[in-house]
């Protein structure tokens, strides 16, 4: 429970947490620490140096860009879950990030970490997935936009660059219908699965996107569902197609056949609250 | 007015809410040196070598020492069922026998050297089979103790060889319904891991803090590990955050930290992580059961045999003896006219298991709780008519079960009743009915048990002793060691209630060795009834005496002299000025050499038998296999109630550790031994938040065995929620045709119970 030894710097702004990840090529990035800091307990994770990136000002926020929400990386869930914006216009979002771990994780957690830690168990990646967002990395040669869909390359794997430093999240509006189906055996846990369902044109019943939680080695988008979907079919048919393409594990609280299983019945309880129209945030 | 029976708040907790506890971790002690463990990462081996010279040679790090350095002979428990060879070392000695067993011990300066230290000590191991599944230990292929000749521990009963045919224990039975019931391996979790911290002082003599239930004990073993008379050893158990009967017994690592700092001639510290506590500290539980229960189609019961394969672990401790404790309540609140029992307890390469909340007594009532299921749903019958018509009478006690338990007292039919009306029973069943009607996702199941249960189960005493302060405020040591319980607050109301004092005006005093004469500690819900009632007649003594000297300073006869009734002393009865303060009365007893101390070694009289109804209502989700608790309703009866406020505490406590291991908990290893759920998140431990609000509704049939008319309240809470919600699930489901589902209940076993019943 005591992390192996490694050096401590402040950033005071991207610039510098870039200039620090350059020079010291063994460095991680500290944001939240809700996942990093456990890793290093364990010494699963042993960086040689923690750039704390938390004194960096003016990364926390959430701003109404017209048809596209830009949210800042060190925005926390809880600030996420309040956010009138984000209530009003990516209902999904503000649900989900309420459903992240327990109050303690909600309130130091930022939706940067969350992401640039690319746990395929993690909640807000899916989300993000399903709403088609774009990230936007910095590094010394300035900013880059990836869309969510090149983002998450492999297991606790992202684009993002060992200079870059992950700084803002852009997310098309999503008023329409909206779903997101977390099983899990308790309240404070990662979803066993996960399942997140959005009305694709942002105002009600456009085409579906779908996204999986901890079904693959990365956050996934359900294409055969989308497919199905698009092409009419009902909740239940397009539901049958949920575990395509994925490759679910097995651990301690499902075997992969289970988590196919559990897709299938999400996958169609999400569709079904999602084509139901929007929705407010209880 | 008496405040016995009243909802005294806790005096404890304005500590414990504002500056907090201190635990043996907060304990300062100047130049201590820090231990920290290598534990074995396989769970069978043959240790081949063991290189400690990088280590030894790490900053900070002050010695570093293997079994062979150590050469203290093993611990052993005193307890003639466990062969000698089975004895535990201090330290792995030629063999590891599960992962975490302690290989060497590190100390140095600090706590971060320590562990950076343990990381270069290189230990070489030849790997051996494991055996992990108690079951398969039985077939004796691979032997952990090879001079054992055997894996087996212990043994009791015979097995009941004749089955369930003629001339067997169920020869004329109608129905006969048999299953393996898994009764899982848990971790008890107290919130506060293990921890030791030895110190001597210029005399020589030992200053041992220790987070233990048991501190007199720990003193024994101490004595005996340091070849010391027990008075050169002062074993002190600072606020102890929980125990659950794990922290009964003294382990070898703790124990280590005093030998290691005569060693060195230093103060030295130990506390260990979770992780290791996950592995360390004794795990409960692990019975394998065999359950065959038979009758008539009316409902009457005629017979009943369990068969139990009991995990003791690597080590035999207590966990190879539960199976004495289950045979004891074998038949539960039931008059079965037969009944048989069989257990072998075995080695596995698996952390040792020890007494937890229960410890014996849950998995006998949960193998009886299931199986009246089972025969209620072989002959569709209601669970609760089914225990109706063969729940032990309230005029029959004391009872003598078939097996040759004597219950002291009970009313389990009027435990029963209380149950189906408080919850609203027969509202509920139609509601069950209206869902499997309706074929909604969401079903609803409703799970009884009507348990009894052993208290204070061995034979012995406890110390007490209440003395009268100069400034007329009374002290109450005792040789109890409560960890939550709230005795602090439970033993101040027996005192004041006595000598008409305030319950802030008596001192609490406990887990001090050099402080308290003696004492057994805190376990097996014992404390009220052993250390409680001692309490009670030392009062009662220093009451005595004090009349006595009152009447003779006022000039009148003891019996004339009663409690002032405004407290804080002695009066002549109906004269009020004629009246002594007890600080004038401690003072007068002082001069004349004979102080207001009364010192008691209380004899008590045999076990008690706590008993009660628990009804769980659980939503199940049949395509996920989620359960939902609902409700969870119990009676509870432990006699006469000193404290509600307390004793509702220890069953809220009680009932979120039998819900846990019915929904959520099980330590479990994978087939090479290692162990997979060795952290909180994976161990999945429940949470406030996976629990409904209690409801309890309480009986109170006092006891005879004591003044108190207390029995035991500390673990009813867990032995009887257990199978309520067990069956509560199952039943959720018997209308697809499950008949039952191993603990923990968890979704994916629901999910496959599930498919597997569909036609």
């Amino acid at each position: 429970m005591i992390p192996a030894r490694f050096d401590y710097r402040r950033a005071g702004s991207v610039g510098e947490a870039v200039a620090l990840l350059s020079e010291f090529p063994g460095a991680k990035l500290l944001a939240g620490g809700h996942s990093l800091l456990p890793l290093m307990r364990l010494r699963l994770a042993v960086p040689s140096l923690l750039i704390d990136i938390g004194p960096v000002s003016g990364l926390s926020y959430v701003r109404d860009e017209g048809d596209h929400l830009s949210v800042g990386a060190l925005t926390r869930h809880r600030d996420l879950e309040l956010s009138e914006v984000v209530r009003r216009e990516a209902p999904v979002l503000s649900y989900a990030a309420g459903q992240v771990g327990d109050p303690q994780v909600r309130h130091r957690g930022t939706i940067g970490g969350s992401l640039a830690h690319g746990d395929p168990a993690s909640d807000l990646p899916a989300v993000v997935l399903a709403l088609d967002g774009t990230l936007v990395a910095e590094g010394p040669a300035g900013p880059r936009e990836i869309p969510a869909t090149d983002f998450f390359c492999g297991f606790l794997e992202t684009a993002i660059g060992p200079d870059e430093v992950l700084t803002e999240v852009r997310l098309p509006k999503a008023r329409g219908g909206w779903s997101f189906q977390k099983f899990n055996r308790r309240a404070q846990d990662w979803a066993t699965v996960g399942v997140v369902a959005v009305a694709g044109d942002g105002r009600g019943t456009g085409p579906f996107r779908v996204a999986l939680v901890n079904m693959g080695l990365t956050p996934l988008r359900a294409a055969a569902v989308e497919e199905a979907a698009a092409g009419g079919a009902g909740p239940a048919e397009a539901a049958s197609r949920a575990a395509e393409g994925t490759e679910p594990p097995s651990d301690l609280n499902a075997t992969a056949e289970f988590r196919r299983h559990l897709a299938s019945v999400l996958v169609r309880r999400a569709l079904e609250e999602a084509m139901a129209g929007e929705r407010t945030v209880a | 007015m008496s405040i016995l029976g009243h909802r005294v708040l806790r005096k404890e907790d304005i500590k414990f809410l504002t500056v907090g506890g201190t635990y043996v971790d907060d304990v300062d002690l100047p130049g201590a040196a820090w231990l920290a463990y290598v534990r074995s990462p396989l769970a069978h081996a043959r240790i081949a070598g063991i290189d400690v010279t990088r280590a030894r040679q790490a900053p900070g790090v002050v010695d570093a020492v293997t079994a062979q350095d150590v050469g203290l002979a093993p611990s052993r428990m005193d307890a003639d069922e466990i062969p000698e060879v089975m004895a535990r070392p201090f330290l792995a000695t030629g063999t590891v026998r599960f992962v975490g067993e302690p290989v060497v011990a590190v100390v140095a300066n600090s706590l971060a050297e320590a562990v950076d230290a343990c990381e270069l000590v290189e230990v070489d191991y030849d790997p051996l089979v494991p055996v992990v599944d108690p079951s398969m230990a039985l077939d004796d292929d691979v032997l952990l103790f090879p001079e054992a000749g055997t894996n087996v521990v212990t043994s009791i009963g015979e097995p009941n060889v004749e089955g369930v045919g003629e001339g067997s224990l169920f020869d004329g039975c109608e129905v006969v319904v048999r299953q393996r019931i898994l009764n899982q391996r848990v971790a008890p979790c107290p919130l506060e891991v293990r921890a030791s911290a030895a110190t001597f002082g210029p005399d020589g003599r030992l200053t041992f803090y220790v987070s233990s239930q048991t501190p007199f004990t720990m003193r024994e073993d101490l004595a005996k590990m340091l070849g010391v008379d027990e008075d050169r050893v002062r074993v002190i158990a600072p606020d102890v955050g929980g125990g659950f009967g794990a922290k009964i017994e003294p382990y070898p690592d703790e124990l280590l930290v005093a030998w290691l700092a005569r060693r060195l001639s230093r103060p030295v510290r130990w506390t260990e992580t979770r992780s290791e506590s996950m592995l360390g500290i004794g795990h409960g539980r692990g019975q394998v059961q065999y359950v065959t229960i038979g009758g008539s189609r009316d409902g009457k019961v005629a017979a009943y045999y369990l068969e139990v394969v009991q995990d003791s672990g690597a080590y035999p401790q207590i966990g190879a003896l539960l199976p004495d404790l289950t045979k004891t309540m074998l038949t539960g609140t039931y008059d079965i006219p037969k009944a048989g029992f069989f257990s072998r307890s075995v080695v596995t390469n698996t952390t040792p298991l020890t007494a937890y909340r229960g410890a014996g007594r849950p998995e006998a009532t949960a193998a009886i709780e299931r199986s009246m299921d089972l025969f209620a749903a072989e002959i569709g019958m209601d669970p609760a008519d089914v225990r109706r018509a063969n729940l032990i009478g309230a005029d029959r006690f004391p009872f003598t079960t078939v097996i040759g338990t004597q219950y002291d007292i009970g009313d389990y039919q009027g435990a029963l009743d209380l149950l189906l009306e408080v919850s609203g029973y027969k509202e509920l069943r139609e509601e069950q009915a209206g869902r499997r009607r309706s074929a909604a996702p969401s079903q609803l199941g409703l799970g009884m048990s009507v348990y009894v249960e052993i208290t204070n189960a061995d034979e012995g005493t406890e110390f007490s002793s209440v003395e009268i302060r100069p400034d007329g405020k009374a002290v109450v040591k005792t040789g109890t060691s409560a960890h939550g319980q709230g005795h602090a607050t439970a033993w101040s109301m027996v005192v004041a209630e006595k000598l008409g004092l305030s319950v802030d005006d008596v001192e609490f005093v406990q887990s001090d060795t050099d402080i308290v004469k003696s004492g057994i500690g805190t376990f097996g819900s014992r404390s009220l009834q052993s250390g409680g009632v001692a309490t009670r007649r030392a009062a009662t003594r220093v009451l005595e005496m004090a009349k006595d000297l009152a009447a003779d300073m006022l000039e009148t006869a003891p019996e004339d002299v009663v409690a002032d009734p405004a407290g804080g002393g002695l009066q002549v009865a109906g004269v009020p000025s004629a009246r002594k303060s007890w600080a004038e009365l401690s003072g007068a007893a002082t001069e004349r050499g004979a102080p207001l101390l009364a010192e008691v070694d209380y004899e008590f009289q045999g076990a008690t038998y706590p008993f009660g109804a628990h009804l769980a209502v659980v939503e199940v989700d049949t395509e996920t296999g989620k359960v939902v608790l609902r409700r969870m309703v119990a009676v509870d009866d432990a006699g006469r109630i000193l404290n509600p406020l307390l004793a509702d505490g220890q069953i809220h406590g009680g009932l979120a550790q039998g819900v846990a291991q019915a929904l959520l908990e099980e330590f479990r290893y994978d087939e090479d031994g290692n162990p997979l759920t060795t952290n909180l998140a994976d161990y999945t431990f429940v949470s406030a938040a996976e629990l409904p609000s209690f409801e309890c509704a309480r009986m109170e049939t006092p006891t005879p065995k004591n003044e108190l008319g207390a029995k035991g309240i500390g673990e009813s809470g867990t032995i009887g929620s257990t199978p309520a919600v067990h069956n509560a699930v199952v039943d959720a489901l018997a209308h697809l045709g499950v008949r039952h589902i191993d603990m923990p209940t968890t979704p994916e076993r629901v999910w496959r119970a599930i498919t597997a019943a569909a036609p």
